[in-house]
This record gives structure tokens, C-alpha cells and sequence, in this order.
């Protein structure tokens, strides 16, 4: 049994809008993050590259609350995420508190998950009002401008079944960020696309991390997009990561190992 | 007002278990019936005669599709119409015997709608005979999805049993319907036939689930160990 | 010209007692409907004395006889102090029978949508209530719906023992004039039809065109 008291309540002024302290997820005997320190600042463009199994979608899933932590404490924005205080120590967070941290992290997943029932704009703007209590017109209104920023102002009132896979994941992000996150996260969004839509998405999230007051943790396999647009690259590799840098050290001139093998290994694949 | 009478319970115990006896014969014989005149009617519509084709299948979906307790009264009073006296009990077998198969042999088409396709198209790859085919490969495979159907149907005759009562059965509602007639108490009577019924066909829909699942190992179609 | 004189003589009061199926029908639908979104909801929630009175109620329901549950409804709950009249007893019991089975596909039908709407919604940061209110039931009334269609028709035939409490109902008319005519065929054959008549070219097709309705806009898996 960990102590968690040996983690602080709360970070500081200078705190990093998501900082992983020691975090350690299992299923059963697999452990799939071992003792995670991983920082990130505001507003920085991160890529997670890695084989599969290697934990980097996990890290995402446990930022977005929908795995539990083993071991560990995930801070976002210099608050506790996974816990809570209570008189002045840390214990689990409850149903309550994960909702209330959870609003400031949005995600795109793999396989877009819009809600078939929905017109794309309805998508957008289910949230805003049910969750954020925001009037129909507001919402409605910011949905529009954000349908508008990924091109698809003339879908809006389309169902997803009518729209291209990439149509789709450009709806999905609209809708995350109607919900104004401080940190957004891209789980493998261009894995299940048709290669000549992949494009367009990536547009869209060049868009994002050059304009917008966002911070952007992305899982990929895109390296040539990441390497043209992140700050920084992580390389996971059995629940660690095995290196990290700006994109110029990890695809130039990797150190590591692993590192390098799996880089050559995707090289030759495409 | 509620006052159960215990010693009135023991007293008519007797009865119910003889009731009982009677209920799980006619479940188990209109089972028999269903199980294979359902086949019946299941090949019968594969074969390439369209009139046979559609007489069988418009008569299943009818079947299917009326009231049981109708069929029972219809079987029952058709006879005296044309001279032909039918027991209750043989025209109460008939009926749930074919409203059964009707429903059985919906469950034996999904079934073998449900073997792949890909497994004909092997058998004629191979050259099998059409009776190695349906015999050796393909029946085997529908056996295991046919099988909840089957047991949900065992369950569900078991149940309709009461149905019988209507033309003199004596079945268990029948039992419990002379005992209240008779003695002018109905609580006892009419839970205990309810327990019974719970009693049965609660540990037979459990054991039906694990059989089911038994089979499903030993034809390799789980993923589990 | 058998038949068409019996028709004349006698049609009158099937298509009495046939009014009175569909009344109980209707009115056994609902109260289905009602008890399997309500049950099938509590089978799903965390609560252990929630989800076990659901089991109770639905295990017992789908347990047991149809027509022992309206014998012991009609002639034994009275001992208790609750005395429902003949019509009610009657679709109250068909209606409470085949929501227990109901429950079981509103159940089933609620973890068959996949499990990538939920995570949206989490994503989303929605409420469970707002979840399941916005999201899931109603991508799980589509996946329910042919399931439904067949408990209806099994409903439909469930009235036919109201009969059996002296309910006025299609097979009571029947009955009554098999006893006075013995014109069996006839009687019991039309009862038949009609029956038929109502499963196959009035609920089938509805619930048909429903289902068309509802999946507009759902990806087939």
C-alpha cells in the first residue's frame, strides 16, 4: 500500500496544467503504466508515440477519468484529479469531485463515438446545454463558429451516417471544444480514417494548436505530423516512457534504443 | 382475510403432487410431439416445392400467432362437429404439440440460418454428400444456437400447461380449481400450485443455462480456457 | 351458405368481443411497457436492494403460469384486500407478466449500445441521468423494438385467457356461442382469424414501419 500522503494537495503557482506523480494502472496481473511521471505545460502540443500495449492510450483514458488509478495522482491545472482533499489530505475522489475536474478535459476518440441519433450540430451543442446550463442560442451559436473553424458550416444539420469518416472526427472535435477544455485529448483520431481524408483532420489540429489557448495531448501514429507539429514527443514503451524530446531529438537522432528500432521499424512500413 | 391453514395445505398436498405428476407428462409428451413435428415443418420449408413451401409456412405463422388456449378449445370441439370424440387429453397434447412445433421450428431455421455460410460453401468445395454435409457439419454447429430456444420453449410448455385445465386435464390449475370449488378456500391451493411452478421451472431454466453453456465448450465455441 | 348466415347471425358479437381483446391489449401494453423500462432500469443499477426487487418481481412473473398468475390476481388477492374488478385484474396481470419479460430486452437492449456512446458522454463530462436520458435509452428503444414486436403479439395472445375470468373478451364470445350453436369450426375457426387478423396485419406492419422510423439514423452493425 502506497502512502498517499506523500503526495501534496496541491501544486503550486508555477504548476503545470497536467503533471502524472507516480501513476501505476493495472488489469489484473498486467501492469500497463509503471510509476508515470509526466508533466505537461500549458498550452504545449505534446505526441505520444509507441507500440501497441505500450500504455499510451491509457494515459489518456485515465486523464479523461474513464479508467481508475492504481497508484498515483494525476494533477490537472494544480488541482488533484484522481483525489480530493479532505481535511487536509488526500483520499480517492468521489462521483462528484471527478465531475467537476473532468470538465476541464475533452477527447476524440479513435472511432469518433457522435451520437448517431444527433444532427452534427445537435452533437455540439447537447452538452453545452445539458451539462453546462448554457442557453440554446449560445450553444447553438458557438457550435456554429466551431462547425465553421473545421470547415463543415454546411453539414451541420447532417446526421453522422451521411458524413465521411473524416467528417465525422472534424464534428467530434467541434464538439469537444464547445465544451471550452483546457486540455484536449486526441486518441489515435486518424487511425480509422481512409488515408485521403486523413488530411483534413490533421488541418484541423494544426489549426488548433497554432490558434487556440489549448493544451493538446495527442496519441498517434501520424509521425510525420508529429514530428512537423508538436513541442515535444514522448516514446512509451512498456509502461514507461522510454524517452522524450523536442521532435528534432526523437526522430533525428533518437538515443534510446527501443527508440530507434521502432522508428526504423514504422519507416519501412510506409 | 389471510390466515394460512397449514394442516389444510398438508391435506391437499397429495393432490397437487399427483396434479404435478400429471403437468410434467403432458409437458414432457407435448415437448416430445413439438420437438419433432417442428423439424417437420422446418425441413418442409427448405424444400424446392413452392406450395409446400408457402402452405407450411403461412400454417407456422398462424400457429404462431393465435392464441393457445383457442387452439386448445378449437382441437377439443372440432371433433364432436364431425363425429370424432376426442379425449382431453389427446386433443390437449395435439394442440400444444403443434403450437409448440411452430415455435420450435422457428428456432431450428435460425439455428441453421445461423451455421456460416462459409460452411456449405466448404462441405461443396470438399465434395461431402448432402448427407454428410447436413449430418456431419452442419447440424452439429446449429445444435448449440438452437439450444436456448429449445430450453425456453421446454420452460415456457411447462407453463402453458394450466392451459389444459380449460377442457377437464387434470393438470394442476384444474386440481387447484376443484380443491377451491370444493372446500371454498383458494389461498393455499392457488400459491401452492404457484410455488410449484416457481420450483420447477426456476432450477430447469438454471440448469438449462449451464447445459447450454457446457455445449458451447465442447464444441469449441468459446474463447474461455 | 353456412358460414355467411353464421357471420350474419353471429359476427356481431365476435367483433364485440374483439374490441374488448384490443381494449386489453392497449391498456396490457402499457402497463408493460411501464414495468420493463422500470424494471429493466433498476436490473442495471449498482444498488443491491434495487436490482434485487427487480429480479424478484421478474423472476417470479416469468416464473410461473400466465393464467395462475390471473386466477391467484383474481381470486386470491381479494383475501388480501385488494378486489380488482374483472377487466382490470385482467390486463393488469398480462400487462405485469410480460413486463417481466420486457425487462429482460429493455435490459438487453440498453448494454448492446456500444460502449464508445458512453465514453463520449463521459468525455463530455455528462451527468449519468443526462447520459442515459440523451444518449443511450434512446439509441436502446431502436435496438429493442423487434423484440417488442414479438412480446406484443404474445400479449395480444395473453388476453385471450381473460377469458378465463369471465372477461367479455373475443375468445369468451367464442366460447358462448360454441355452447349455444356447436358450430365449432365456425365459431372457434373465426375467433381464430380475427386473432390472426390483428397479430399479422395490424401489429406486425406498425411495429415494421416503427422500426424503419427509429433506425433512420443508426449505423447497422
Amino acid at each position: 500500500m502506497e502512502d498517499i500522503n506523500q503526495y501534496p494537495v496541491t501544486l503550486g503557482e508555477n504548476a503545470p496544467m497536467v503533471r502524472f506523480q507516480n501513476v501505476t494502472k493495472r488489469y489484473g496481473d498486467l501492469t500497463v503504466l509503471n510509476a508515470l511521471n509526466l508533466e505537461i505545460a500549458a498550452n504545449e502540443m505534446v505526441s505520444i508515440i509507441g507500440p501497441s500495449g505500450s500504455g499510451k492510450t491509457t494515459v489518456l483514458r485515465m486523464l479523461m477519468t474513464l479508467e481508475e488509478i492504481d497508484e498515483g495522482v494525476i494533477y490537472v491545472d494544480g488541482k488533484p484529479l484522481t483525489h480530493m482533499e479532505k481535511n487536509g489530505k488526500l483520499v480517492r475522489a468521489d462521483k462528484k469531485h471527478l465531475r467537476q475536474g473532468r470538465g476541464d478535459i475533452g477527447m476524440c476518440f479513435q472511432h469518433f463515438n457522435l451520437f448517431p441519433h444527433m444532427t452534427a450540430l445537435e452533437n455540439c451543442i447537447e452538452a453545452p446545454i445539458h451539462v453546462l446550463g448554457m442557453k440554446k442560442g449560445e450553444a447553438v451559436d458557438r457550435a456554429e463558429e466551431l462547425l465553421g473553424m473545421v470547415g463543415l458550416a454546411d453539414k451541420k444539420d447532417q446526421h453522422p451516417i451521411r458524413l465521411s469518416g473524416g467528417q465525422q472526427q472534424r464534428v467530434a472535435i467541434a464538439r469537444a471544444l464547445c465544451m471550452r477544455p483546457k486540455v484536449l485529448l486526441l486518441d489515435e483520431v486518424t487511425s480509422a480514417l481512409d488515408p485521403e481524408v486523413i488530411g483534413e483532420v490533421l488541418e484541423v489540429i494544426r489549426t488548433l494548436s497554432s490558434e487556440h489557448n489549448l493544451t493538446i495531448l495527442m496519441v498517434t501514429h501520424q509521425m510525420g505530423f508529429a514530428k512537423e507539429i508538436s513541442d515535444r514527443v514522448c516514446f512509451f514503451y512498456g509502461g514507461e516512457i522510454a524517452e522524450q524530446g523536442t521532435p528534432d531529438q526523437i526522430f533525428g537522432a533518437p538515443q534510446n534504443e527501443r527508440t530507434q528500432q521502432f522508428l526504423s521499424a514504422v519507416l519501412e512500413a510506409s | 382475510m389471510f390466515d394460512w391453514k397449514w394442516d389444510f395445505t398438508l391435506q391437499i398436498l397429495p393432490r397437487l403432487i399427483e396434479a404435478t405428476g400429471n403437468t410434467l407428462m403432458a409437458a414432457g409428451i407435448g415437448y416430445g410431439i413439438a420437438l419433432i413435428v417442428g423439424l417437420v415443418f422446418t425441413l418442409a420449408q427448405k424444400t424446392p416445392y413452392r406450395a409446400l413451401t408457402f402452405i407450411v409456412r403461412e400454417t407456422v405463422e398462424f400457429i404462431r400467432s393465435t392464441p393457445l388456449v383457442l387452439q386448445i378449445f378449437f382441437i377439443f370441439y372440432v371433433g364432436p362437429q364431425f363425429g370424432i370424440r376426442l379425449s382431453p387429453w389427446v386433443s390437449g397434447m395435439i394442440a400444444i404439440g403443434l403450437h409448440y412445433a411452430a415455435y420450435l421450428s422457428e428456432v431450428y431455421r435460425g439455428a441453421l440460418d445461423a451455421v456460416d455460410k462459409g460452411q456449405w460453401e466448404a462441405c461443396v468445395a470438399l465434395n461431402c454428400s448432402p448427407r454428410r454435409t447436413y449430418f456431419g457439419i452442419i447440424l452439429p454447429q446449429a445444435v448449440p444456437a438452437a439450444l436456448p430456444g429449445m430450453g425456453n420453449y421446454l420452460v415456457g410448455i411447462f407453463k402453458d400447461t394450466p392451459m389444459l385445465s380449460v377442457i377437464g386435464v387434470a393438470e394442476l390449475l384444474h386440481t387447484a380449481n376443484a380443491l377451491g370449488a370444493e372446500t371454498y378456500r383458494f389461498l393455499e391451493p392457488y400459491t401452492m400450485v404457484g410455488l410449484i411452478f416457481l420450483a420447477i421451472s426456476l432450477p430447469t431454466a438454471a440448469g438449462l443455462r449451464i447445459i447450454e453453456a457446457w455445449t458451447r465448450r465442447k464444441m469449441g465455441l468459446t474463447r474461455e480456457d | 351458405m353456412g358460414y355467411i348466415d353464421f357471420l350474419s347471425n353471429h359476427g356481431g358479437r365476435l367483433l364485440d368481443g374483439a374490441i374488448i381483446t384490443a381494449e386489453q391489449t392497449v391498456m396490457a401494453i402499457l402497463v408493460a411497457l411501464f414495468l420493463a423500462v422500470t424494471m429493466g432500469l433498476m436490473r442495471l443499477s449498482s444498488n443491491l436492494l434495487i436490482r434485487g426487487a427487480a429480479t424478484v418481481y421478474i423472476e417470479i412473473f416469468r416464473g410461473t403460469s400466465l393464467l395462475v398468475q390471473l386466477f391467484w390476481i383474481f381470486f386470491v388477492l381479494p383475501l388480501f384486500g385488494i378486489t380488482l374488478d374483472k377487466f382490470t385484474a385482467g390486463f393488469l396481470t398480462v400487462g405485469m407478466n410480460l413486463g417481466a419479460y420486457g425487462a429482460e430486452v429493455v435490459r438487453g437492449a440498453i448494454i448492446s449500445v456500444p460502449r464508445g456512446q458512453y465514453e463520449a458522454a463521459i468525455a463530455l463530462n455528462m451527468s449519468a441521468y443526462t447520459r442515459m436520458r440523451r444518449i443511450i435509452f434512446p439509441q436502446a428503444i431502436a435496438i429493442m423494438l423487434p423484440a417488442w414486436g414479438n412480446l406484443f403479439i404474445e400479449l395480444l395472445k395473453g388476453t385471450a385467457l381473460v377469458a378465463l375470468i369471465a372477461v367479455t373478451d373475443l375468445m369468451f364470445q367464442a366460447k358462448q356461442i360454441n355452447s349455444s350453436t356447436f358450430l365449432s369450426v365456425e365459431s372457434f375457426g373465426t375467433a381464430l382469424v380475427i386473432y390472426y387478423v390483428m397479430a399479422r396485419f395490424i401489429i406486425t406492419p406498425t411495429m415494421r414501419r416503427l422500426e424503419a422510423v427509429m433506425s433512420r439514423h443508426l449505423v447497422r452493425n
